[in-house]
């Protein structure tokens, strides 16, 4: 009779089990990390604006945990106590309802959206505040592509893409907006979302305590690649990132030992990317492609797989990043490097200097 | 409750819900009509948002001879008249007079859509098609709508008109004549708001 | 049987192409939603797999977003839909005391172009790849960057919502002018108060989904520009009418599930609904306020501070309709002799579980936190708390409670249990580890994710959690193989029910009451019982109408199948060309509006008079 019972006291049991299973505390950290990464989330986040939002969640979680314990101890008194035992066949009083009861489960949920509604609203109108003029924040126009971000820095004059290099404790004015479908702009321990359309402009703002690299992600559907839309927000020292600044407004160099690279990428690829910083380009601009994390948005960009990674990006890059074929008739794919009539020894010419790209 | 039991014998005071099948026919309509008011109201919402996205294309106030629209509204008004007095027919239990007002609708409302026809080749010979901007997409979505219920309403109408002279004025007849007197008012009404928002605020910017 | 002159009765498989009694087409919808259920359920599973390790190739992104549209589609539109229509065409004519629905015939056209849009839905598998923007559908991806799938996904709704759409209306004139003498609106059972409130939502919400699929098909294949930015659309348009259908769609849902355990719970606790105008009140509020809250949604869209604010705080007020039933229904049972019957332990489950998704709901409201939370794992867990364990436990509660008056056969109760186990504890274990993925950053719809984020082991227990559920379906699958089985040996009152489906036979006879009931009270059959009696008749024996079948239905729904077909492929490049010359020829667009206008006239102008069932076959029938 009673099997739902006990599976009533497991099941928070499993429920710890599955957690205890994670290997990790409540903020999602981790230890032991393939890429040099921040593990902010938004239950640990490193920057006012997701510092607000969980201050919001934590206040909305304590009210509903409230009403969850009244709920589930009133829920399994009843069922328990009430259960129909051996023997009693009499017929239980026929309740119509109860008048104070009813009010009262009816005023105090209302005094709890009340009180939740409050700092909703204070936090709804602070969010969107709008920096857009402010002459202290960083203004990034950001314009979100299949499947990739291209910054855009004003007032500096200066062009990147997949990664965005920001100051620390400085608020960063972003403008977005998409030019196919629509996106959403998301770094998990700095900010929430805001969409990227097409045919409109968002404004958030967001900032980073601490330098170092923070995730960001695709969070609207957008199509196969979804997934692997993300970014990186690189949040350095003000004095670096105004020695960035200064090295990106440089005309871009070529290194030694990479000039047939350089011919290469200026014969096949110029058309579609810039590598300088100064000028946007119609695809990811490359100036300073060699500090990448990644490339295609998840495979390693620094470490001893970089050479092989570029290359098998170079040569069929769609195997990377799926595209549909809508896309590919649209000419928002990348053409293989035999399409470009790459020879193997051409790729390994553009890795090196690729890679060369720093700043 | 059956149907047949009022066949060639005298009808009752109001024949269209005399019967359950009556009844619930009339009721279901007005909940029909209620759906097709969200429907209709969707769609002026879209022409709405969209009336201005004009691009290099022509724009309301140079596209629309406020003229043919009068005569269309004007003939439409008078076809709902029509279909009044068709049910007032009907209350009198006058099979001949309904058919009559009813074809009287039909060739008014014919004329609506002649005129309305006319006009749509008119502003496609101008560039304003469907597919030439955002105005011209949600003007035929929501004057095409109204259009082909016209056109539906028609060839209902027409139907009704054999059936009467086949079958007489029933219980299974009254309600359908009370219906579709019904909806040609609420395509009445519609065409009103289309006149309104798309040719009157069109035309005055 | 019946007038040998006048009725042309089927057998087999005609008896079900043209069948027009309520209860068989509630069956049909049965069968069809379930099986659509299975399919959206496989969909989930192999998502499940996709999911279970970091940069696993299981599927790649385009076949993976395939999957999610087809499920989240599948399972709202083809499987929750039906499923509730199941349960309102076996249900509410009886609990009403009404021997048939307000409009038979349409009953049937409902069921057939509900079930020929779902094939349309679903034509993906076999030519051209599936619907992949999303069950959201949003543009312009699904309309400048989708394959036909999105016309499937268009046009098959389209089809699909005409049969919800005279479903409602059917429903709600059948409520209205058809319940048994003496059941006035304060008497109609829980179940069908929420079924009527349901169809008002549908008559209001459906119209707007019809026009923005329209819109969306005439994008994408008479090259307008509602949502071409390019052209002066806007996508953010298709966003407000898909929300301002979609959210209400969440109530059409939840309601009639919420209707189902009203009459579970009383029955298993001997104890009658508590606070039974307070529930009432508290579902029409919920309806009402669930078409002013769609910018929910959409917070992240940009639409400025204020409009969020006031979306959110009317979101924010359905936390008190729906905290009143929750308590209404604790107190329902509070007291009572509980029995834990399988239909019970779904219906008692029902109710934390769904506390859980609404408490989740609450924190959703907020738009500042919302912009975390939004299209995260933890939206994906609030929703599957609402709609698995809210709709689904309702939906298997109600099929062991109803299964012997449909079927005059009970469920196994051990078997029962099994599943239940199973499927509860698979669904805690697939989804309570989701609101932890969403708020260590884990977006929704993604295909893969990289190793190191923290997300490894929770995915796998969520897919873990889905392999129990798909084992729960099966043992409940096996379940209802074996019930066929076992011979039609129900009572009339086999749970020792309150309402008037229980005063007739199990399965009832096709006209249901043999003389309509005379309602004096709020379960008038439990007051019957108490008082030893049986529910008094309104009428002396007489003949009773039905109405005849017919397969006009059936040839109109395959009319609409033919011709959303040759739409589609009407400007399609086909490989084979006689194909191609085949449908740019427009013959399947003709062909089936053809079908569609011919099966209406016909419907017009020839009058079903019906048949009669003669007291003499009564008395005959026991």
């Amino acid at each position: 009779m009673n099997r739902w019972l006990k599976v009533g006291r497991l099941l928070p049991i499993l429920l710890l089990v599955a957690v205890a299973l994670t290997g990790c505390s409540l903020t999602g950290e981790e230890t032991g990390k393939e890429i040099n990464i921040e593990h902010a989330t938004p239950l640990a986040p490193q920057g006012s604006v997701a510092d607000g939002q969980l201050s919001l969640i934590n206040q909305s979680l304590g009210i509903m945990l409230t009403v969850l314990i009244v709920v589930f101890a009133l829920f399994f008194y009843a069922v328990i106590r009430f259960r129909k035992r051996k023997g009693q066949d009499d017929i239980p009083k026929q309740v119509e309802g109860n008048h104070v009861l009813e009010i009262i489960w009816t005023v105090i949920p209302i005094i709890l959206v009340t009180i939740l509604a409050i700092p909703t609203i204070y936090y709804t109108v602070k969010f969107a505040e709008d920096y857009s003029k402010s002459k202290d924040a960083v203004q990034v126009d950001v314009t979100a592509k299949l499947y990739w971000w291209q910054f855009n820095y004003k007032n500096e004059g200066i062009n990147t893409a997949q990664e965005l290099v920001v100051p620390v404790d400085t608020k960063i004015a972003v403008t977005l907006t998409s030019t196919d479908v629509i996106h959403s702009f998301w770094i998990p321990g700095l900010a929430g979302k805001t969409d990227a359309a097409p045919g409109m402009v968002n404004k958030m703002y967001f900032d980073a305590k601490k330098p170092g690299i923070y995730r960001g992600k695709c969070a609207e559907l957008c199509g196969p690649s979804h997934a692997l839309m993300d970014f990186k927000v690189i949040v350095k020292t003000k004095e670096d990132y105004k020695a960035w600044v200064a090295s990106m407004k440089k005309p871009a160099k070529v290194a030694k030992g990479t000039e047939k690279g350089a011919e290469i990428f200026k014969a096949k690829c110029m058309t579609c990317h810039a590598v300088d910083a100064t000028k946007p380009g119609l695809f990811p601009n490359l100036a300073n492609f060699g500090d990448r994390e990644l490339v295609g948005g998840y495979l390693d960009n620094q470490g001893t797989d970089a050479k092989k990674n570029l290359t098998k990006w170079i040569n069929d890059p769609t195997s990377v990043k799926q595209v549909s074929d809508i896309q590919k008739e649209k000419g928002l794919a990348m053409p293989t490097a035999k399409q470009l009539g790459l020879s193997d020894s051409d790729v390994e010419e553009l890795v090196n200097y690729l890679h060369s790209l720093k700043k | 409750m059956s149907s047949h039991d009022h066949h060639g014998g005298a009808l009752p005071a109001h024949p269209e819900t005399a019967t359950l099948e009556g009844k619930n026919k009339v009721l279901g309509f007005w909940l029909f009509l209620g759906g097709e008011t969200v429907l209709f109201g969707t769609l002026f919402a879209t022409f709405i948002a969209l009336r201005n996205q004009v691009l290099d294309g022509k724009s309301g106030e140079e596209l629309f001879s406020l003229a043919i629209v009068a005569a269309a509204t004007i003939l439409l008004l008078t076809s709902s008249l029509f279909s009044v007095l068709a049910v007032q027919a009907m209350n009198r239990q006058d099979v001949k007079g309904i058919q009559f007002w009813l074809a009287i609708t039909v060739l008014f409302g014919a004329g609506f859509l002649g005129l309305e026809i006319y006009e749509f080749v008119h502003y496609v010979h101008e560039g304003h098609t469907i597919a030439a901007n955002a105005f011209g997409s949600s003007f035929y979505a929501l004057v095409g709508f109204h259009g082909a219920h016209v056109a539906f309403g028609l060839l209902w109408i027409t139907l009704l008109i054999i059936q009467l002279s086949k079958k007489g004025l029933t219980t299974v007849t009254a309600p359908k004549v009370y219906v579709a007197s019904l909806y040609w008012h609420f395509i009445d009404v519609v065409w009103v708001f289309i006149f309104t928002v798309v040719y009157l605020m069109g035309k005055v910017g | 049987m019946a007038h040998a002159h006048t009725v042309k009765r089927y057998s087999g498989l005609m008896d079900w192409l043209t069948t027009v009694d309520h209860k068989k087409i509630g069956i049909l919808y049965l069968l069809a939603g379930g099986f659509f259920f299975l399919v959206g359920g496989l969909e989930a599973l192999l998502i499940r797999i996709q999911l279970i390790q970091p940069l696993n190739g299981f599927v790649d992104g385009q076949t993976f977003n395939e999957l999610i549209t087809m499920h989240g589609t599948t399972m709202i539109f083809l499987a929750a839909m039906p499923l509730i229509f199941a349960f309102m065409n076996a249900v509410v004519p009886l609990q009403i005391g009404a021997r048939d629905v307000a409009f038979p015939f349409l009953n049937a056209v409902g069921f057939w172009t509900f079930f020929f849009g779902g094939l349309i839905v679903n034509v993906g598998w076999l030519y051209g790849g599936n619907p992949d923007a999303g069950w959201t559908n949003y543009a312009p991806l699904s309309t400048g960057f989708s394959g036909i799938g999105a016309d499937y996904y268009a046009i098959g709704l389209q089809i699909a919502g005409i049969g919800t759409l005279v479903g409602g209306i059917n429903f709600l004139v059948t409520i209205i002018n058809m319940r048994a003498p003496g059941m006035t609106y304060m008497r109609m059972p829980m179940f069908t108060w929420t079924v009527f409130v349901t169809s008002f939502i549908i008559l209001f919400a459906f119209p707007a989904l019809a026009v923005g699929l329209v819109l969306i098909s005439f994008d994408r294949l008479f090259d307008a520009n509602f949502f071409n930015v390019a052209g002066g659309g806007n996508p953010v348009l298709w966003e407000h009418i898909f929300w301002i259908f979609g959210h209400p769609e969440v109530y059409i849902l939840i309601l009639p599930a919420f209707g189902i355990i009203s009459e579970i719970l009383p029955t298993f606790a001997k104890k009658r609904i508590f606070g039974y105008s307070s529930m009432i009140f508290a579902t029409v509020l919920i309806a009402f306020l669930g078409f002013m809250v769609w910018v929910h949604h959409m917070f992240t869209v940009g639409l400025g501070p204020l409009g969020n604010a006031l979306f959110s705080v009317s979101t924010m007020l359905i936390a008190v309709p729906t905290g009143i039933k929750i308590f209404n229904w604790i107190f329902t049972f509070w007291g009572g002799r509980i029995e834990f019957t399988t239909a019970n332990l779904y219906a008692l489950a029902f109710v934390p579980t769904f506390v859980m998704g609404g408490v989740t709901g609450v924190m959703l409201a907020s738009p500042a936190a919302d912009f975390q939370y939004h299209d995260s794992y933890f939206v994906v867990a609030h929703f599957h708390y609402v709609i698995v364990g809210g709709i689904v436990l309702g939906l298997f509660g109600g099929a062991h409670y109803w299964w012997p008056k449909m079927f005059g056969r009970k469920l196994s109760e051990s078997l029962g249990k099994v599943t239940f186990v199973l499927f509860y504890t698979g669904f805690q274990l697939t989804f309570f580890v989701q609101h932890l993925l969403g708020l260590w950053g884990m977006p929704r719809r993604v295909y893969t994710y990289l190793p190191g984020q923290g997300w490894d082991n929770l995915n796998l227990v969520s897919t873990i959690g889905a392999f129990f559920m798909t084992a729960g379906t099966i043992v409940l699958l096996i379940n209802i193989v074996l019930t066929t089985m076992k011979p039609k040996d129900q009572p009339a009152d086999p749970w020792d029910g309150r309402t008037l489906e229980w005063t007739i036979p199990s399965p009832p006879q096709e006209y249901n009451f043999k003389q309509l009931p005379l309602v004096k009270s709020l379960d008038p059959l439990w007051e019957a019982k108490m008082k030893g009696e049986e529910v008094p008749a309104a009428e002396p024996l007489g003949p009773i109408h039905m109405p005849s079948p017919s397969i006009l239905p059936f040839t109109m729904s395959v009319g609409l199948f033919i011709a959303g077909l040759g739409i589609m492929y009407a400007n399609h490049d086909f490989v084979n060309q006689s194909v191609e010359k085949f449908f740019h020829s427009m013959i399947p667009v003709y062909a089936g509006l053809a079908i569609i206008l011919i099966s209406m006239f016909l419907r017009s102008v020839i009058d079903d008079h019906g048949y009669h069932i003669e007291v003499e076959e009564l008395q005959k029938e026991v």
